[in-house]
């Protein structure tokens, strides 16, 4: 497959001649004038990192995560001879387009044509390529520089390999010593490469990739140091939105291959019945009438889990049948008696009126800032409101489904997962094998949103291929994906402010009560933890002098899992409603009331501002990701302005805000909602998004549109409720999706342009968190009604 | 045993006659083009054509279609190159993909019917496809581009 890799890789150990002694490889030499005084003389052959074709080095996150960032343009890249430029990529394709966007940053950078370059995606290997866990809106943000890196060094790689081709005379290329002033060198190049190809600057004569692919591979790997990057102005891909994505033509054509796309010889595909309530399990069941099915040929009880178990599957009893309607039929055919188990008393209705009790008592204090009893006991006047939002289920298009074969001591597994790695290490647990023995290949997902991170789907597959000895498709029909869900957490919020006599807010509280996503993975404490805190809670940016952020008791009886933005959720939901009614009660204009609250332009100090000691920045090294009022405070003016902000609306419309700072990304949404006949339309969404440098602005619009999309849908339809432990919704009828009839029909997207020194950052999650308070602040401007829990309906009462 | 025509050709299918279609499709024809969603009629990414009308193949049975002509998204176009298809690829619609087929089937449907349909045709005709990933925008603009060249 990778034709030249397996060869390079052989040859690459003993490739990395010590830099002195490498030919050619320098594109530059310096005037002797540079050469003045007396240093130390650390060689850095030529590759002359001046200003303008450099980037400062910056830590990321991804360093931290398990198996860090891998850096080899011969793990990522390879060439073959007909001058096909082959790039992997290692991260999840759930539709953000980073299976896209990260190969065309490498290929941007190494000079590749991109109408030449094959996209390959990685098996679950993180020892080879890194992390792959393809969440947090991470895969932009901690693989940008990775990916110029490899892509710069293959383009030396090239350059060296035409130096050699050539037989080009190197020995005037001086070396440069590292005390040497770049303003003071004089590059004297000896070759440049082009688009797909290398010219020889002395003779103009060129060659294309292709014929420099054996000896490029076989090219020392140039250390950062030795690099020289592409000025900005020289991109052709990055930051352009000029490439779509790798799997256009398939998907259209229908021939992009999904997780229940792959169809193994002898395969069998099983449907499962599974505890209604998490950790039940069947006490009898009668399968005489699934039996009876056309193709319907054993059925067999899976092990049980209950929580905390990570991602292992829930058990029941599986239907295994030679064709995936039969194996429905006999599933929904089955007569089983549960046993609901510990949380068979889980109802929400009653669950979220103790949440409320709970917000109004102390919480545990994760911030303490100034000195909020004083703050509180010396008030003119008090405002507080309560928000909240139901459990969600992430329902991608595709629900999950997995193929596994495993037989002779190995299991091969094809799934559309979002942590392929991760898949692999609990697969090789659950079957009792090693993790060498364990194949993961990542199909695309057909959505991921989180719930795909989890693949206790993956799991139960390879448990049934390994019972019954031939490979096995798990599939799960939607009913299954609305029910057995990993969910978003349920919350309150609950928001308390001391005023002054003049209406400044002196003092604010926030009590933020939710099961914790945790409890799947260990003893649930009761309390949320750091990863939740740091989303929008503790981090909040207002300028106030006395701040305290608490978190109330709230266990968990369901599977709580990270759904899309997470925690930021219901935080941004109930800080920027919020500030909206604070508004309105003290008279204020809304956008106005919000750029007082955030304040002076500043970066916040954690420290100083009473931030807990655990403070989450989305796992970023704070000073190279800061929170900055400036950059918010820009958003929000802009995508404010671009909607007309405080312009005379007709009768039944308005405007709402609302501006969050998530996975170091900056969104404002400014939603602009029109009531007809009780019903809430939006026509009109503005989403002004800062992610630092934009590397895709095409798919940057895509999510923010898509985000708009799912905004709405949360705020107005998305309520997973729980009766005696089990869900009461199944489907799209009674879990419904915005759809054509009412979406927001116009979203405009305004990027705040960097330049590359401006770190970039995700926006897979981003653009979510503001669209449910920006909704119900419009509609409160259009209607006088205020709206605090979600979802809230399509339909206004009353 | 179910006789049918599939992309222009006759097909038996051994099976029973109260399959869904989809699965029939899916599994035993290899027309991995057209999705599973959910088994309702719901959500539309089981999108094909019946005597060139749209229908939802998770609803449908074998017995349903017998002596009919289906169409799926591997008939749609020899070539992949249905206005529908181009329009998409010139928008960029699709994020993660998977509802697409249903969307184009359903708009092809739409197109064949009434070529020339105004936005409130388009948005009705397309209110049974789902998009999770919230394409909508982008799929209204390419039907309104496969429609009238704009």
């Amino acid at each position: 497959m990778l034709s030249y890799l397996a060869q390079a890789q052989d040859t690459h150990a003993h490739s990395r001649r010590a830099t002195e002694q490498a030919p050619g490889l320098t594109i530059a030499k310096v005037s002797r004038r540079g050469f003045l005084g007396t240093g130390a003389a650390v060689f850095a052959l030529a590759a002359f990192a001046r200003p303008s074709n450099a980037f400062e080095r910056y830590p990321v996150g991804g360093e931290e995560m398990p198996h860090g960032i891998v850096t080899d343009p011969l793990v990522f890249v390879s060439i073959d001879p007909d001058g096909t430029v082959t790039i992997v990529a290692h991260r999840s394709e759930m539709g953000t387009g980073s299976r896209t966007s990260l190969p065309m940053v490498l290929a941007d950078e190494m000079g590749a044509d991109w109408s030449r370059v094959k996209i390959v995606q990685a098996e679950g290997d993180e020892p080879k390529y890194g992390n792959q866990d393809t969440d947090g809106s991470r895969s932009m943000r901690h693989h940008i520089q990775s990916m110029r890196q490899m892509g710069a060094s293959v383009r030396h790689m090239l350059s060296v390999a035409a130096a050699e081709h050539w037989d080009l005379d190197t020995s005037d290329v001086v070396r440069i010593e590292q005390w040497a002033a770049p303003d003071q060198a004089v590059e004297t190049e000896l070759v440049e490469v082009l688009e797909h190809e290398v010219r020889n600057l002395a003779t103009g004569e060129t060659i294309g990739f292709g014929d420099l692919a054996e000896l490029a591979m076989r090219a020392p790997v140039p250390a950062f140091e030795e690099l020289r990057f592409r000025d900005e102005g020289q991109f052709r891909y990055i930051g352009k939105g000029n490439v779509s994505i790798y799997d256009l033509r398939d998907i259209t054509t229908g021939t992009a291959i999904y997780g229940g796309d792959v169809m193994l010889p002898g395969m069998k595909v099983a449907a499962i019945a599974r505890p209604p309530v998490v950790g039940g399990r069947p006490v009898r069941f009668d399968a005489t009438a699934a039996r009876a099915i056309p193709g319907v040929e054993r059925v067999l009880g899976l092990p049980g889990s209950t929580m905390p178990a990570k991602f292992a599957p829930l058990g029941g009893v599986a239907v295994i049948a030679t064709n995936t309607d039969a194996a429905i039929k006999g599933r929904d055919a089955l007569e089983i008696e549960w046993e609901a188990g510990p949380h068979g008393s889980y109802n929400s209705e009653a669950f979220t009126a103790e949440m409320r009790e709970t917000a109004k008592k102390p919480g545990q204090v994760l911030r303490d800032e100034g000195d909020i009893d004083g703050a509180f006991a010396s008030a003119a006047k008090t405002f507080a409101r309560d928000y909240t939002q139901a459990h969600m289920a992430h329902a991608m298009m595709e629900p999950p489904v997995a193929v596994a074969s495993v037989a002779d001591g190995r299991a091969e597994i094809w799934a559309p997962v979002q942590s392929p790695y991760g898949t692999r290490q609990d697969i090789a647990e659950a079957l009792g094998m090693a993790v060498e023995d364990v194949e993961v290949h990542v199909t695309l997902l057909g959505g991921g949103f989180g719930r795909k991170s989890k693949c206790d789907y993956a799991i139960e597959a390879a448990l049934l291929s390994q019972k019954t000895g031939t490979p096995v498709k798990v599939q799960w029909t939607r009913e299954d994906d609305i029910r057995h869900s990993f969910y978003h957490t349920t919350s309150v919020e609950r928001i308390e402010v001391a005023l002054d006599d003049a209406g400044k807010v002196t003092g604010w509280r926030h009590n933020s009560v939710a099961p914790s996503i945790a409890a799947t993975f260990g003893p649930d404490s009761g309390h949320q933890f750091f990863i939740e805190n740091g989303m929008g809670h503790v981090d909040m940016p207002f300028e106030i002098a006395n701040v305290r952020c608490e978190n109330g008791e709230a266990m968990a009886h369901t599977r709580i899992g990270w759904f899309r933005s997470v925690s930021n959720v219901p935080r941004a939901w109930a800080v920027q409603s919020f500030a909206a009614e604070l508004a309105h009660e003290l008279g204020r204009d809304e956008r106005e009331m919000l750029l007082e609250l955030i304040g002076s332009d500043r970066t916040l100090d954690p420290k100083a501002q009473g931030f807990p000691e655990d403070f989450w920045n989305y796992g970023e090294v704070y000073e190279e990701y800061p929170i900055d009022t400036a950059r918010l405070k820009h958003v929000l003016n802009v995508a404010a302005d671009a909607a007309g902000w405080g312009s005379e609306l007709p009768e039944g419309e308005g405007i709402g805000l609302a501006v969050h700072r998530s996975f170091v990304t900056y969104v404002a949404t400014a939603a602009r909602v029109k009531i007809v006949d009780g019903r809430i339309r939006v026509p009109e969404v503005h989403m002004a998004v800062d992610c630092g440098f934009a590397a895709n602005p095409e798919r940057i619009r895509s999510q923010m549109e898509g985000a708009a999309v799912m905004g709405m849908t949360l705020a107005l339809h998305s309520g997973i409720t729980f009766e005696d432990g089990a869900v009461v919704q199944s489907n799209f009828n009674d879990y419904e999706m915005v759809r054509s009839t009412n979406y927001p029909e116009n979203v405009v997207t305004h990027i705040v342009e960097h330049p590359f020194s401006v770190h970039a950052a995700g926006v897979g999650e981003p653009g979510v968190p503001p669209i449910a308070p920006a909704i119900a602040n419009a509609v409160f401007n259009a209607t006088g009604k205020r709206l605090r829990d979600l979802p809230f309906g399509e339909t206004l009462e009353g | 045993m179910a006789t049918l025509t599939i992309n222009g050709q006759e097909r038996e299918i051994d099976a029973p006659g109260d399959m869904w279609l989809l699965w029939a499709l899916r599994d035993l024809e290899g027309l991995t083009g057209t999705k599973y969603g959910c088994g309702a009629g719901l959500c539309g990414a089981c999108t094909v054509h019946i005597d060139g009308t749209a229908v939802r193949s998770c609803i449908t049975t074998l017995d349903d279609v017998a002596g009919r002509a289906v169409t799926t998204i591997e008939g749609l176009s020899p070539d992949g190159e249905h206005p529908l298809q181009v329009a998409w690829r010139e928008m960029n619609v699709p994020q993660c993909g998977f509802c697409q087929v249903g969307q184009i089937m359903q708009a092809a449907s739409l197109l064949a019917e009434n070529p020339k349909p105004s936005d409130a045709e388009i948005l009705d005709a397309m209110s049974g496809n789902i998009c999770r990933c919230g394409c909508y925008q982008r799929i209204t603009a390419a039907v309104r581009s496969a429609a009238t060249g704009a």
